[in-house]
């Protein structure tokens, strides 16, 4: 017997969730056109300065994590003839 | 008097009696003695409260300060909620080794000097190597004896810097210092050695997750924490500190990410945040120094939460791996809950924790003009809620379905989940207790419109990236080499390498002294055996000659 799916891994809601999630991301930069940080550096005053930045920064630290995985990774019972 | 007992004391001691009780009696001790120790602590006042001569030194074994009271108070909290969670499941020694262990890490927040300091910090390593030891597996052992060699050479060095601190002094007070001297460079790795500070940073990862569920959340708190109590109160403003940890937020996280044991990547975490709280310390300002200690109470409670989500999966199901697990929302919905929560304080998401403790740090960079630490701090939070606050939940609790059907866990381990999940909403809401604690007036108001929105963005933008790379991030059946592999590796070969040849030089030492001890034997024996000249039994009648021979000689020299 199958078990019906749990509604949160259905895949028609999880395109829905897609779409709530691009709402709430437009949704959090939109207080920006009104609000304009205190800008310290110059560069953190641009426009949605802590969504991009956050965006590409952990897009770096992704790759920089899988790059650096091809040298440091090895199978997990590497230890074990210790 | 009451507050001149050391507060710490009271769980070392009353640990021992453990043992002595069963059921209902066991549990309110393990229960009561922490309460009983967090009413000690708010009962000490500022300054040196007892003082008892040791050799030339005049030791002050309870020494009442402001910051010491914040990290004691979150201790002792910790206990209560650690032996909750722990006491029906975990082995005795576990509970007894743990009880011991938060009473040292307590003991070590009222030293007022350095010799003090260094006896319970020793005994926090030989607690916390019980607690991991009590795990009870072949790779626990193992991993508790690298634990415990890393731990003992931290010791020996603090105890070096510590001997040629009271030298050049000639006081044992534990002060403010700045790295300046040899002595005091001794001082400050041996204190971040337990921080764990480049290049010995493997040691959490490689200790923590061999634990037992309940003891991985005891090792989280004390230890690490308790290094960043002993830097805040003895290097503020070591500028060393700023890089030292700026490298070991990063490190955290980028090895985070590469990990596929639930439990080790909540270990890179930990280096992760105590890098955010070195960092605060080496900016040394009083923003900084604030955000340092409250961050530190904060993560206490929340990394000991997620540890309990995770060792809550661990206990119901026996697999670490993300690759075993998934799905796991469907059927324990509360450890899911918990584990949310504890993954957005992490994240500094706001209403939450972490929110009105990490960004302080965030803050002192700035009012510092300190562009490049900023910049990295703010990718940081966002590398935060990609390695911990989002990977974590996502690969345990959801994903793909692994068909586990686990039930929550059992009431007590819930109880200690609710408990601090309603504190790291609590603080996030109402920080306002937290802040009046501080060693520091705080000057900071977490809560205004730019920050919410600056944070959410932050995050927001952080999961889409996580979600939009999720097929970058497959997890793999692998580990991660890190430093700790040149004494796993070559320093084990080197170490193999060195005991076969000592043995060999032994043996052919001793071989050429069993030949010379041979050849002495065998002259002794020529000349003193049985058969031997020397050991001969003479006939009476040649004595007799002989005297005859002698009285003969006599008379005839008398004569003469």
């Amino acid at each position: 017997m199958r078990r019906k799916k749990h509604w949160l891994v259905q895949p028609h809601n999880i395109k829905r969730l897609w779409g709530v999630f691009a709402m709430v991301l437009v949704l959090s930069v939109a207080p920006n056109v009104l609000l304009h940080p205190h800008a310290y550096f110059g560069l953190d005053g641009s426009f949605g300065f802590f969504a991009w930045y956050g965006f590409v920064t952990c897009v770096a630290m992704v790759f920089i994590s899988k790059w650096l995985g091809w040298l440091v990774k090895r199978k997990d019972d590497y230890y074990h003839d210790d | 008097m009451i507050s001149a007992f050391p507060p710490g004391l009271v769980l070392v001691l009353g640990a021992l009696l453990i043992p002595a009780v069963r059921g209902h009696a066991r549990a309110t001790l393990l229960l009561g003695l922490p309460l009983l120790t967090l009413f000690l602590i708010w009962q000490v006042p500022d300054g040196v409260v007892l003082s008892l001569a040791f050799l030339d030194h005049q030791l002050a074994p309870v020494h009442g300060s402001v910051l010491g009271r914040l990290f004691a108070t979150v201790f002792a909290i910790m206990a209560f909620a650690g032996n909750l969670f722990a006491m029906r499941q975990a082995r005795l020694i576990e509970l007894v080794a743990a009880c011991v262990y938060a009473g040292s890490a307590i003991c070590v927040t009222f030293a007022g000097d350095l010799i003090t300091l260094f006896v319970f910090w020793e005994l926090m390593a030989l607690s916390s190597t019980l607690v991991l030891w009590s795990a009870d597996t072949p790779d626990a052992y193992r991993a508790s004896m690298r634990y415990v060699l890393i731990h003992l050479l931290g010791g020996v060095v603090l105890m070096i810097g510590i001997a040629g601190h009271i030298s050049e002094t000639g006081s044992v007070a534990f002060v403010a210092m700045q790295p300046d001297s040899l002595a005091h460079w001794l001082i400050l790795i041996g204190f971040l050695v337990n921080a764990g500070a480049p290049p010995l940073s493997a040691w959490i990862p490689d200790a923590y997750p061999e634990a037992s569920p309940s003891g991985t959340v005891f090792l989280s708190a004390f230890t690490t924490k308790i290094a960043v109590y002993v830097l805040l109160r003895g290097f503020p403003g070591a500028e060393a500190l700023v890089f030292v940890g700026l490298y070991m937020i990063f490190y955290g996280i980028i090895y985070a990410l590469m990990e596929n044991d639930m439990r080790r990547i909540l270990a890179y975490s930990i280096v992760n945040q105590v890098g955010f709280m070195v960092a605060g310390v080496g900016l040394g300002t009083a923003m900084a120094l604030n955000g340092a200690a409250a961050h530190a109470f904060t993560h206490i409670i929340y990394k000991a939460l997620l540890l309990m989500s995770a060792g809550s999966v661990l206990f119901m199901t026996g697999k670490r791996k993300c690759t075993d697990l998934g799905g796991l929302f469907q059927s324990m919905p509360m450890t899911t809950l918990c584990g949310i929560i504890g993954a957005l304080s992490i994240s500094s998401f706001p209403f939450t924790s972490g929110f009105i403790s990490k960004s302080m740090i965030s803050q002192a960079a700035a009012d510092e003009h300190l562009a490049a630490v900023w910049f990295l701090l703010a990718a940081a939070s966002a590398g935060v809620f990609l390695h911990a606050g989002i990977k974590f939940p996502w690969f345990v609790f959801f994903q793909k379905d692994s068909g586990l059907r686990p039930p929550d866990p059992p009431h007590n381990m819930r109880l200690a989940m609710y408990l601090f999940a309603f504190l790291c909403i609590g603080l996030g809401v109402y920080p306002q207790p937290l802040y009046a604690i501080l060693p520091y007036p705080v000057d900071y108001v977490p809560y205004t419109a730019t920050h919410v929105v600056s944070q959410l963005q932050l995050l927001l933008f952080a999961g889409l990236a996580f979600f939009v790379l999720l097929p970058q991030m497959k997890r793999t059946l692998t580990i991660s080499l890190d430093l700790d592999w040149f004494y796993r590796r070559p320093g084990r070969v080197l170490a193999v390498t060195m005991t076969d040849w000592a043995s060999k030089v032994q043996r052919n030492l001793e071989a050429a002294m069993c030949t010379h001890l041979n050849r002495l034997m065998h002259a002794l024996s020529r000349h003193h055996g049985p058969q031997g000249i020397l050991a001969r039994t003479w006939p009476t009648g040649s004595m007799v000659l002989w005297v005859a021979v002698v009285l003969g000689m006599y008379l005839v020299l008398y004569y003469l």
